[in-house]
């Protein structure tokens, strides 16, 4: 099998052991990139600075001074600022902006010798449930329905990301995940995201949407995967006032793959109308796969589960109206073309007119009316309120014993893109039902690929652990992972 | 709560985003629908909660007062769309 397929855990042994080198581990992944335009995930690719860094990474490997990560081949959200490479959180409005700095997340990746392939495709400024809104043009999923030519959505925002991994274009790639969008994504495409609790990983460095519920993570082929690249993300952070000052723990070694006794609570709120039969079914196998291990299966309630949502878009655009204030053509990116007698008001409003998207623009404007006087105790501070209930909710079942929460990830299987294009905005955000409560709540939340659909796609499940037990959380998802032995791959047609 | 155009324009206009007269009829609907959504929130009993501050019972970090960089300008300066002798050039805007 080509390296570019391998997982990071395999690429570590076999670069440790001179299996390999990263060069040519590099090179395998910049071929698959190349050959992979066709899917759209990669939006700046950075062969120079990827193999400047596998070289750097080899003769690391070489001295014996080789983190677990040194070497690894991955792909950056555009959303992540990098030095002197474009980040324009897929927007027309950060056009050209290549920024000064280095966020603090790639920072830690690169000094854990880690290489990046590129820059990938993302919903613009990471508002999207299908990574539509993109400047760059929709990601594309590698998985078909059956028999079918469909162009189908890898999901969103974290839609380059979910694309490159699952279609082997990089080992893994980093996601943020305001309201699912690490979490979906993984789900539609076969894969493991991780959002952790908010804190764990720093903030700075990464075009904010919704401060409060903004995380990043990781997303891999295998829950393994996943624990490594965490660890090399997470900690704390003086630039990120958010990032919490405790011990970050081995989440590798916590897979021991041991639940026995442990408490996996099923939510009732969880069963929905119109949610369709397999998930159901699929989400009935995730439940008896847990309790084969040894765990104790709890049925639970979660009360508030229903008004998740529409606190969720009451309070994320609020901030991202407040957040984006920043984008006014005068700093950096975009500035409009002005007309003589043009002031400094038509300037602003020129330029966010052309440079936000209609999605941005819409959330911005929801925002600035929730946020107006009049208006803000009506709905920003009441769903400030129903958060504060939503957490107390998870706090009730922790208290009483649970260890994680065992849910579905995504309310369908991926759906083609375009197939949203006349539907309500509402219906595009009914997507994150099962995922925005974890934002909302600070918790920490993995996307498993348990099964596929009739029509051969991959459908998840979500585990939902307590705060900062990332390590409990993914030995849970390590459990679902082996018992379901998801072990499908996309067929190639790019 | 329906959102006629006069209240889409005035919010566009808060937003500083110029939106076209003849496209105010579909972003009020568009606007209208979420906050209908939205409208779900008054069900709930919400009599004695504080509003949400911080999703992490946490205090957030004091550091000192100091300079910890400076001198750097030219990286400042670097992606703005127009920067004239070491500042920020926009449109005029006191007469």
């Amino acid at each position: 099998m080509s390296a570019n397929t391998w997982t990071i855990s395999a690429a570590r042994d076999a670069l440790r052991k001179g299996e390999i080198t990263a060069v040519d581990l590099t090179m395998s992944c910049l071929t698959a990139i190349d050959a992979g335009d066709d899917l759209n995930a990669f939006v700046h690719k950075t062969p120079e600075i990827a193999l400047d860094q596998a070289r750097a990474a080899d003769a690391r490997i070489a001295a014996g001074d080789a983190p677990a990560m040194c070497g690894i081949p991955l792909g950056i959200k555009d959303l992540f600022c990098t030095k002197g490479v474009p980040s324009q959180a897929a927007s027309n409005i950060l056009k050209g902006f290549k920024p000064e700095y280095e966020s603090t997340v790639t920072s830690k990746l690169f000094d854990a010798g880690a290489v990046m392939l590129g820059k990938l495709n993302m919903d613009e400024f990471a508002m999207g449930s299908s990574n539509e809104t993109s400047a760059y043009g929709n990601a594309v999923s590698p998985w078909r329905r059956k028999g079918s030519n469909v162009q189908l959505t890898p999901g969103g925002s974290s839609g380059g990301s979910a694309a490159a991994v699952a279609a082997d274009l990089c080992l893994a790639a980093t996601g943020t995940d305001t309201g699912g969008s690490i979490r979906q994504p993984a789900a539609f495409t076969g894969i493991v995201g991780i959002k952790p609790t908010y804190g764990r990983v720093s903030r700075w460095g990464i075009v904010a949407f919704a401060s409060s519920l903004d995380q990043a993570g990781p997303m891999t082929k295998t829950v393994r995967d996943a624990a490594i690249m965490l660890q090399a993300m997470a900690g704390h952070d003086p630039k990120d006032s958010t990032s919490a000052d405790i011990p970050v723990p081995d989440f590798e070694a916590a897979l021991t793959g041991d639940i026995r006794g442990k408490v996996i609570g099923i939510p009732k709120e969880y069963r929905m109308d119109g949610v369709p039969s397999e998930i159901e079914a699929l989400w009935a196998r995730g439940i008896e796969m847990m309790r084969d291990a040894g765990a104790e299966v709890r049925d639970i309630s979660l009360p508030h589960t229903k008004y998740a949502l529409p606190a969720y878009y009451v309070i994320a655009p609020a901030e991202a109206s407040s957040n984006l204030a920043r984008y006014d053509g005068v700093r950096y990116g975009h500035r409009a073309k002005l007309t003589a007698g043009d002031g400094i008001t038509e300037m602003y409003e020129k330029t966010r007119a052309e440079g936000f998207g209609a999605e941005v623009q819409r959330r911005i404007m929801v925002g600035t009316y929730v946020l107006s006087a009049g208006f803000y105790d009506a709905y920003y501070n009441r769903a400030r309120k129903v958060r504060a209930l939503i957490k107390r909710d998870f706090e009730t079942v922790f208290a009483d014993g649970v260890d994680a929460i065992l849910t579905p990830a995504t309310p369908s299987a991926a759906f083609g893109l375009g197939e949203m294009a006349d539907a309500d905005p509402v219906q595009m955000y009914l997507n994150d039902v099962f995922t925005v409560t974890v934002n909302l709540a600070g918790l920490p939340g993995v996307a498993v690929p348990v099964g596929l659909d009739a029509q051969g796609l991959p459908l998840g499940l979500q585990l939902i652990g307590r705060p900062w037990d990332e390590a409990q959380l993914l030995n849970c998802a390590h459990v679902l992972e082996s018992r379901a032995g998801f072990v499908a791959k996309p067929q190639k047609w790019w | 709560m329906a959102i006629d155009i006069d209240t889409a324009r005035k919010v566009a206009k808060l937003a500083r985003i110029r939106v076209e007269e003849a496209d105010l009829p579909k972003l009020a609907g568009q606007l209208s629908g979420i906050l209908g959504f939205m409208e779900q929130l008054n069900e709930v009993d919400v009599s004695g909660v504080e509003p949400m501050t911080s999703v992490t019972p946490m205090r957030l970090k004091r550091r000192k007062d100091e300079i910890t960089d400076g001198n750097i300008q030219a990286q400042v300066l670097k992606n703005a769309p127009d920067a004239r002798e070491g500042f920020f050039a926009v449109p005029k805007v006191v007469e």
